[in-house]
Formats: structure tokens, C-alpha cells, sequence
């Protein structure tokens, strides 16, 4: 009888603590057994919470132009839609994935530097955005220099605001939140004058339901940003294919329909698509 | 009613009750309908913003993952965390001393160090010398920080839990000749075992809640980092936090609760040792100590 | 082998740790306070104080302190427009907003220990002094507290060093403080293992004294029965 308690109850606890791993246990299990290799799937590096560019959706789907471009991209190496695998590959992580080869290339929001082509290889670009701020519709900010004494939103790891702060308003307050939805909500009550990152971005939250009609784009053009597709530095076959595949989608119209469904609604005035391998600096 | 602070009321303090009780009310009330005014204000109140929250898509698309996620990080750092505490308990109470003192140490070092920093070595170190994948590694860092700290807390709890048992046990274990070894493993370790279920359920509630860390500065898919992705589709920060809050305030009650039934239960059923170590009793033994355990600041005053 | 800690002057090794110290003496002194008066609430004979008292206390100790932490910043500062005095410098804005968070989450804690303090004082200690004629706030002030705080020095030491290691959390909402400093090393230096372990030393050289100096206390202090 004692024992039969006493076993009773260290069930009760291990099965607890069994139960709650086991709950989890589906999800991301397989994500060692599909490599990169020319296997049956391919594994894609996004954004998950950009809308416009990459956003997980509420049914689980995803959307945004990274997406439809990398969706095309993939078709053109091979990989059907539903051979597709989506990663999360938020900014900070972007070079690991590569090198170590979690994922067989990246398109997010990743924009061609010369520090970062020192440890992985670009494709493209694919679009040319520029570095910009996102104001009340009402607010006087005009130029970045207006930004001295007002007060600045950006995301951890992101370079943006540290440039229109050294660059433009060295009086600047700079506050960094973990995603950019926490800066809107920071900019529509009224605790941050100004939210700064590519213009590409920023459209795609001010057309938000919740957003709409409330912010504008100050239509600064701070910078140029190239968005290229990473992929693991020396693989030039991959970088090629997906070359001709870009070019490809300019080709066939499927970038600027892409490009209107994607912006279309955000209002964004995008620039015309840039020619593969050409950098603006 | 009786208590240390005051005698059961008399008609006037009844009368002065009531007026605090109206004055308490008051301004509570007041706060309220301050936060209430000031959400209706800035619009956190709208129905579209909780709408999202009755539908099931936002429930299997972000939020269930990540709360799977969260449980599974936790219910990891237990399974592993468990034995290795136990094996550093029983170390600090060895006779000889060159494994006393090293496990001392160990258990010492591990408790004086904040989880969060655990957390950011542990992911680093994976990043430089490991090859796991990035899908995983936070789930890793994670596990690895909440392991480090909670084997030495939970090395305390066992080491709590047999001390707890009567002198007699060993003693009489000796007379019979079981040698030392066994005098732990068949004598007190089953029955520190059953001592030592409340303060292990309860140690759970504190695993579950650092979890969260690492959702906010190491990327780990958990709870609060899928609100954030949910809060990117729906735009609704504050109805976001407030559910996830609630989530964690139920989860946590439900293993609470779980505890202290399970101590109330021990307790009252007929064993022979009649020990216990309470959901409160890890930080009694604490304060012999140095440190305490990151959620549980409360001792239970010397019964 | 510590070149690299000239490259960080803002801020530099101890001015993270200085903004650590300074975290936790201020929460320290803030969830004293209002730990104090929650367990005021809990004790008082006044049902709806006791209750507002029990529930917060559960309802703060299930929630984890970065969402509370987070929660200051995101939704406090952003939504309430609580800025502490401080809307125009967000350095010392959020180290507020993290103070009060600390303070909110450590006083739950607080309110436990003090509570279970005077559980520890006999019924009958309280009903003799009230016996001999002692006013509420004469049993309160030379019998019942005196005791009671004496059995509350360890576990609040406790407290203490968990609060100390929790103030690690602000840099969740970019305090520069220890853990944010280390973090910002870890991703730009190769010495991974020194830095780490200069940070464990910090943390071990802020923690170890504080608990061992009130154990010494408690101990001293403890009303023998």
C-alpha cells in the first residue's frame, strides 16, 4: 500500500513532465533529416512577421513578395510547392542558417553589404528599397535632421537606426523593440515620434487594418538597399541557377504581378527591378 | 477570529471595517475605470483586436505551438535536470571529501548565476562550437541554462529530502549491514523521493517561467515570442500580452495547486517517516545556504 | 587577454555591473515597501483588503517576470503613458519602467516572506500583551513586529539574491545592464569562455557576500522558542 502510493505519485510527476515534452515532440523533429542536399524537399529562409514581404498567416499559409519570390525561385530549381519547407530566419541568425546549411538559401529582407558578402554569396538583387521613416500622418518630422530631441524606433540587430543616428540626428532618441509590430503600437500612442527601417517594410505595416490611414512614409530615400538571396558562400552553381531564375521571373511578368499584389495595397511606390548583379550604391 | 494582529472585532471596529472596506473599494474601483478609460481611449478595446483570440486559427497557428513549445523546453530541463540534481545532491553528502566539495561547488556556482546569462553562454557556445541547426538551438540554450540551474536547486531539494528523514532509517539500515550505497538507493532514496514530490512539482512553476527568457532574447519560439508573431498579423500588443498572461497565470495555478494537493495528500497518508518537504521548505533550507531559488522567495517560519 | 574590455566604454564592464547594483538597490527598496504593505492587506481584518492581497500575490507569482518586464515597456509606458518622470530620455526612462516591474513582481515575494514572519509569532504572545492593557499599535510595535522581523531576515535574504539575479531581465527592454553587455560581447569577441566567466564572477562576487553576510544575521538574530 505505501509503495503503491509512493509509486503513484513519481508516476504522476514523471508523466507530467513526460506529457509535456511529448506535446511538442511533432513539430520541428524532422528538421535534422531534410538537409540541403538535392533530396526531395527544400528548405527556404524568411521572415515570418513582415506583412507585404514575409508574414505567417493565420491559416498557417505564408505571404509577401520574399515569399513569392522564393516560391518561383524554388520552382525554377525544381522543388513543387509542397516540397517547400519555410524557416523562420530572423536578421541576427540570417549567416548561421547559411553557413552551416539549415536552409538552402534565404530570402528575407537581406540586403547586399560588403561586410556580409565576406561570409555569404548574393543572388540578384531582386529589389531595390530604400532606408526610411514611417510618421504619423499628421507629424511635421520632414528631413532626418528633424529627428534631433525626437524620439526613435527600431528592432534589436537592425543597423537602421544606428545609421540615421550617427548619420543625421546624433540628439536622437533610440529605443529598440523585439519586433516591429511593438513600434507601431509605440508610434500610435504618441511614446515614439518616428520608426525607421527599409521603406519596404514599413509600407507593408502601414497598410494594416488595424494601421491604416493613420502613418505616412517620410519618402527620405536615407539609403539604398539591394535585396539579394543569401546562399552558402563558395555554392556559385546555386547562386547561378537562381540568377536565371530571376531574370527569368522579370522575364515572364511574374515579378511585377508579384510586385503589384504584394505592394499594391501598401500604396508603395517600389522601384523598377533591378538588373542581376547590379548594386546601387 | 483570532489572530496575532488583532481580537475577533467588537461593534466599533465592525463599523470601522465596513468604512475601510467602502474606502479600499473606492479607489480600486477608481483604478479600474482609470485603465478601462485609458485602453477605451487608446482604442485596446476594440473588438476586432480580442476577435482574433475567439477564432481557432490564432490559437493553432501561433499560440499553441508556442505554448507546445514552452512546455516541451520545460518539461526537457525537468526530465534531465532531475536525475543529474539528485546524483549532485547525494554527491554533496558523500563522506569522502574530494566529491563533496567539487559537487558543493557546482551546486554553489550554478545558483549564484542569473538563468539569463546561462541562457546566452549556452546559445553562444552552440553557435561557435556545435553544429546544431538553427531550428533547434534555442530549444537547446534554453534547456542547457534551465538544466544548469534548476540540477543544483533541485540538488538542494534532495539533499532537503533525505535529510528530512529520521536518523533511524540510517541507523537501522547499518544494523541490518546494508552497505552505504545501499542504505541510499533501497532505504532513503524512495522515501526522500515522496518527501520531495511537492517541491518538485512546484520548482516546474519557475522552469515554465523562465522559458520566457529565452523567447525574448534568444529567439526561442515559446509563448511570448509567437505573440509577437501574432501581434504582427492582428496588430494587438496589449490584448496579445494580456491573453498570454493569463495562459501562464492558469498553466502555473493548474501545477500550483497540483503541489500543494500532492503535499496535503503525502501528509495526511499514513507512512512512517511522516516527512515532508513542503512546496515552501526548499527556501528554508535555502537560508541555511546561500541563494534561493529564482521564483520561490517564501520560507514557511520555523514550524 | 582582457584587452577587449577596452572597446566597451558605453558601458563598460562596471558601469553594467553599477547599473546592475543600482537595479537591485532600488527594486530592494521599492518591493520592501510595497511588500510591506501587501502584507499589511493580507493580514488586516478587512475582507476585501485580504482578498486583493491573496490574488495579487497568485496572480504575480504565475506570470513570468519578463512578460511583466516586457509589459512596462510595451504596455505602461506605451499605452497608459506612465514615463516615470522621464518622456525625454529613454535610458533612464526604461530603467525606471524596469525598476517598477522588479518591484511589482519582487514584492509578491516580500509579501510572503513577511506574512509567513508573522505566522511565526505565537497567538498567545499577542493575546498576553493584549491582556495587559497594549494598545493595537503598542502589540504591534513592541511585540508581534520585533519578532517577526527577526524570523523574516532569511527568507528575505533570499529574495534579495533572487532580485539581484532577476534585475538580469531588463535588458529585455534594453537596460544596459550586466546580461545586455555580455550578450553584446559574446557576439562580437572569440573569448567566449572569459567572458562568460568574467560575468559569473561578477555575479557570484554580488551574490555570495550579500546571502552569506544575513545568513550570519538571521541566525544571530533568531528568537529562540
Amino acid at each position: 500500500m505505501k509503495l503503491r502510493k509512493v509509486t503513484a505519485a513519481s508516476a504522476a510527476v514523471f508523466a507530467l513532465a513526460l506529457t509535456a515534452t511529448a506535446c511538442g515532440g511533432d513539430d520541428g523533429g524532422d528538421s535534422s533529416s531534410s538537409g540541403s542536399g538535392g533530396g526531395k524537399k527544400i528548405k527556404i529562409g524568411i521572415k515570418y512577421d513582415q506583412p507585404g514581404l514575409g508574414l505567417k498567416e493565420p491559416d498557417g499559409s505564408f505571404s509577401g513578395f520574399d515569399v513569392d519570390v522564393a516560391r518561383y525561385v524554388a520552382k525554377e530549381l525544381g522543388y513543387n510547392e509542397d516540397q517547400i519547407e519555410w524557416v523562420e530566419t530572423k536578421s541576427a541568425d540570417r549567416e548561421n542558417a547559411l553557413a552551416r546549411g539549415d536552409v538552402k538559401f534565404i530570402a528575407a529582407t537581406y540586403s547586399i553589404t560588403d561586410e556580409r558578402k565576406e561570409k555569404v554569396d548574393f543572388a540578384g538583387p531582386y529589389l531595390l528599397a530604400h532606408q526610411d521613416l514611417l510618421v504619423k500622418k499628421d507629424s511635421d518630422i520632414t528631413e532626418a535632421t528633424d529627428l534631433n530631441d525626437k524620439k526613435l524606433c527600431s528592432v534589436t540587430g537592425s543597423t537602421s537606426a544606428q545609421n540615421v543616428k550617427k548619420d543625421f540626428a546624433p540628439k536622437a532618441q533610440l529605443t529598440q523593440r523585439g519586433g516591429y509590430s511593438e513600434c507601431l503600437s509605440a508610434l500610435q500612442s504618441g511614446a515614439v515620434d518616428a520608426l525607421t527601417t527599409d521603406d519596404s517594410i514599413l509600407a507593408g505595416y502601414a497598410a494594416q487594418d488595424q494601421y491604416k490611414g493613420q502613418f505616412k512614409l517620410a519618402g527620405l530615400k536615407l539609403s539604398n538597399e539591394n535585396y539579394g538571396i543569401g546562399v552558402k558562400k563558395g555554392d556559385t552553381e546555386t547562386v547561378n541557377k537562381i540568377n536565371a531564375a530571376l531574370e527569368k521571373m522579370v522575364k515572364d511578368g511574374a515579378w511585377e504581378k508579384a510586385v503589384e499584389e504584394n505592394f499594391g495595397p501598401a500604396d508603395y511606390k517600389y522601384e523598377p527591378a533591378p538588373k542581376i548583379g547590379q548594386i546601387v550604391q | 477570529m483570532t489572530s496575532v494582529l488583532y481580537d475577533a472585532p467588537g461593534p466599533k471596529a465592525k463599523r470601522r471595517n465596513v468604512i475601510f472596506s467602502v474606502i479600499f473599494f473606492v479607489l480600486l474601483a477608481l483604478l479600474l475605470w482609470w485603465i478601462w478609460r485609458v485602453m477605451d481611449e487608446k482604442n485596446q478595446l476594440q473588438w476586432s483586436l480580442w476577435k482574433p483570440f475567439t477564432q481557432s486559427q490564432a490559437w493553432t497557428t501561433y499560440l499553441l505551438p508556442g505554448l507546445a513549445n514552452t512546455l516541451k523546453a520545460a518539461g526537457l530541463a525537468m526530465v534531465i535536470a532531475l536525475p543529474l540534481g539528485a546524483v549532485l545532491g547525494i554527491a554533496r553528502m558523500s563522506d569522502h571529501r574530494w566529491v563533496r566539495i567539487p559537487a558543493g561547488a557546482v551546486v554553489e556556482f550554478f545558483r549564484a548565476i542569473p538563468v539569463l546569462l546561462l541562457m546566452l553562454f549556452a546559445n553562444e557556445v552552440y553557435v561557435r562550437y556545435t553544429g546544431i541547426s538553427s531550428d533547434d538551438r534555442p530549444l537547446y540554450a534554453v534547456v542547457t541554462g534551465l538544466v544548469l540551474y534548476n540540477a543544483s536547486v533541485l540538488a538542494e531539494v534532495v539533499r532537503a529530502g533525505i535529510l528530512s528523514l529520521p536518523k533511524g532509517q540510517t541507523e537501522a539500515a547499518q544494523a541490518i549491514g546494508l552497505r552505504k550505497t545501499q542504505t541510499m538507493t533501497s532505504i532513503l532514496l524512495p522515501q526522500a523521493v515522496t518527501a520531495m514530490l511537492p517541491a518538485i512539482v512546484s520548482q516546474l512553476v519557475v522552469i515554465v517561467k523562465d522559458t520566457a527568457l529565452g523567447g525574448v532574447m534568444l529567439n526561442f519560439t515559446e509563448l511570448l515570442n509567437s505573440r509577437a508573431t501574432l501581434a504582427a498579423n492582428y496588430a494587438n500588443v496589449i490584448p496579445s500580452f494580456i491573453v498570454v498572461a493569463i495562459i501562464f497565470i492558469i498553466l502555473n495555478f493548474i501545477l500550483t495547486s497540483f503541489a500543494s494537493w500532492l503535499e496535503g495528500w503525502l501528509r495526511r497518508s499514513k507512512r512512517s517517516t511522516g516527512a515532508v518537504v513542503g512546496v515552501e521548505d526548499v527556501t528554508e533550507l535555502n537560508a541555511a545556504e546561500i541563494g534561493g531559488t529564482h521564483g520561490t522567495g517564501a520560507g514557511k517560519g520555523g514550524a | 587577454m582582457f584587452d577587449f574590455l577596452s572597446n566597451y566604454d558605453d558601458p563598460s564592464l562596471l558601469g553594467a555591473f553599477w547599473v546592475t547594483v543600482q537595479l537591485t538597490v532600488f527594486s530592494a527598496i521599492g518591493s520592501l515597501i510595497w511588500g510591506t504593505l501587501l502584507a499589511a492587506m493580507r493580514v488586516s481584518p478587512v475582507p476585501l483588503m485580504r482578498g486583493f492581497g491573496t490574488a495579487y500575490v497568485n496572480i504575480v507569482r504565475n506570470i513570468p517576470l519578463t512578460v511583466i518586464i516586457v509589459f512596462t515597456s510595451l504596455g505602461l509606458a506605451d499605452i497608459f503613458g506612465v514615463t516615470m518622470g522621464a518622456a525625454d530620455d529613454f535610458d533612464v526612462k526604461y530603467f525606471r519602467l524596469a525598476v517598477l516591474g522588479l518591484v511589482a513582481y519582487t514584492a509578491a515575494f516580500v509579501c510572503e516572506a513577511i506574512r509567513s514572519g508573522i505566522n511565526t509569532v505565537p497567538v498567545g504572545q499577542a493575546e498576553a500583551a493584549r491582556a495587559i492593557g497594549l494598545s493595537f499599535s503598542q502589540v504591534l510595535r513592541l511585540v508581534v513586529l520585533p519578532q517577526a522581523f527577526r524570523s523574516v531576515i532569511g527568507p528575505l535574504a533570499n529574495v534579495l539574491i533572487a532580485l539581484t539575479k532577476n534585475t538580469t531581465v531588463a535588458a529585455t527592454i534594453g537596460v544596459a545592464e550586466a546580461a545586455l553587455l555580455m550578450k553584446e560581447m559574446i557576439e562580437n569577441e572569440a573569448q567566449v569562455l572569459l567572458i562568460g566567466g568574467i560575468f559569473a564572477f561578477g555575479f557570484v562576487v554580488l551574490t555570495l557576500p550579500t546571502g552569506l553576510f544575513l545568513n550570519w544575521l538571521s541566525k544571530r538574530l533568531a528568537v529562540k522558542r
